[in-house]
């Protein structure tokens, strides 16, 4: 039984849709490189952070989008070629879409936050001194 | 007009964009995983939006356990890790190992699930529960949503190594698994967001 089905899969699995499936040594590639990027903001953080509390922030948020992409490439093996593009046009769209979504709620929320009135403030909201006093 | 059988396989024999069975699957489950990760987009901003509204309750530096963090996060990437191994032994016809790396996967998964709710759970008897403020509200709602999904992968994971013991590598059990190992490297990538946006940036 396992012979046939051996036989059965093996013409199936070498790329039944032109999809990767990458090797051990992409893998082993994409983990190391993970674990850098993950180590970089954990211990930049955890180690209390530089001086600069904007630069430590570049950092950790720089090392998360590469590690995004590593992460992509090696472990989602995202290519212009599989499925004739479409996967790469969906992620694309997908990736505009979630751009205006935050880009967006984050602008018209800081907009409404600042032009409340003095008093509404909540603690720890992020303040515009001038804003209608 | 009426297709007999006869006319309905000729029509497929000579499509020119005859594919075999299940090859838009992954595709389909890809567009899939957009939608969700639109969905965990909303949440993100969610968070954006009242992650610093403690409404004069406790805070992430008061709130949050670094090493726990780094602990979950080593589970996930190491079981993403797993999990490719898993699908190159089955593209090799591999049936023992590959069930010994899903196996290796679904342990990783659940450790990050126990990890996850005794965090949870530290934080409720603390009296940080959702309620407390609207950035507890949010980070429940989007570390929950994140945890909602490993704990469905693992149940997923679970039933398709009974599959496999049961029927073998079957073409449709490896379909399920691509689709299984796409689900669960894209979850290790919304974790990426997580614990960068509500974690380390909470902790600065």
């Amino acid at each position: 039984m396992a012979d046939t089905a051996h036989a059965k899969t093996a013409a199936h699995v070498h790329h039944p849709d032109g999809h990767d499936h990458g090797t051990y040594r992409s893998y082993a590639i994409g983990f190391i490189l993970s674990v850098i990027l993950t180590a970089i903001p954990f211990g930049l953080v955890m180690m209390g952070g530089l001086e600069s509390r904007l630069l430590t922030a570049g950092i950790v948020i720089g090392s998360a989008a590469i590690q995004v992409l590593v992460h992509m490439v090696y472990f989602l093996h995202m290519n212009g070629r599989s499925d004739e593009g479409w996967t790469m046009m969906a992620l694309i769209f997908t990736v505009v879409v979630v751009v205006i979504i935050l880009a967006g709620s984050l602008w018209v929320m800081h907009n409404m936050n600042a032009n409340m009135m003095p008093q509404m403030n909540h603690d720890g909201m992020p303040q515009l001194s001038g804003f209608g006093t | 007009m009426t297709p007999t059988i006869a006319d309905d396989a000729q029509y497929w024999d000579t499509s020119p964009h005859h594919h075999e069975e299940g090859a838009s699957t992954t595709i389909g489950f890809w567009i899939y995983l957009m939608s969700d990760c639109l969905m965990f987009a909303v949440l993100f901003a969610v968070f954006g939006v009242l992650g610093q509204s403690y409404a004069a309750g406790p805070g992430p530096q008061a709130l949050f356990e670094l090493h726990l963090v780094a602990i979950n996060t080593a589970f996930l990437l190491l079981s993403s890790l797993t999990f490719g191994f898993a699908m190159l032994s089955t593209v090799a016809g591999r049936q023992d190992r590959a069930m010994l790396w899903l196996g290796a996967t679904l342990v990783l998964g659940l450790a990050f699930l126990a990890v996850e709710i005794y965090e949870f759970q530290h934080l409720i008897h603390l009296g940080a529960g959702p309620q407390r403020s609207a950035f507890l509200s949010s980070f429940f709602a989007l570390v929950g949503t994140h945890g909602l999904h490993v704990a469905f992968g693992c149940l997923w994971l679970g039933t398709l190594m009974i599959q496999i013991r049961k029927h073998g590598l079957t073409g449709a059990n490896i379909r399920r698994m691509t689709c299984l190992s796409m689900f669960w490297h894209f979850l290790d990538v919304i974790w990426i967001g997580v614990f960068t946006f509500v974690y380390l940036l909470g902790m600065i």
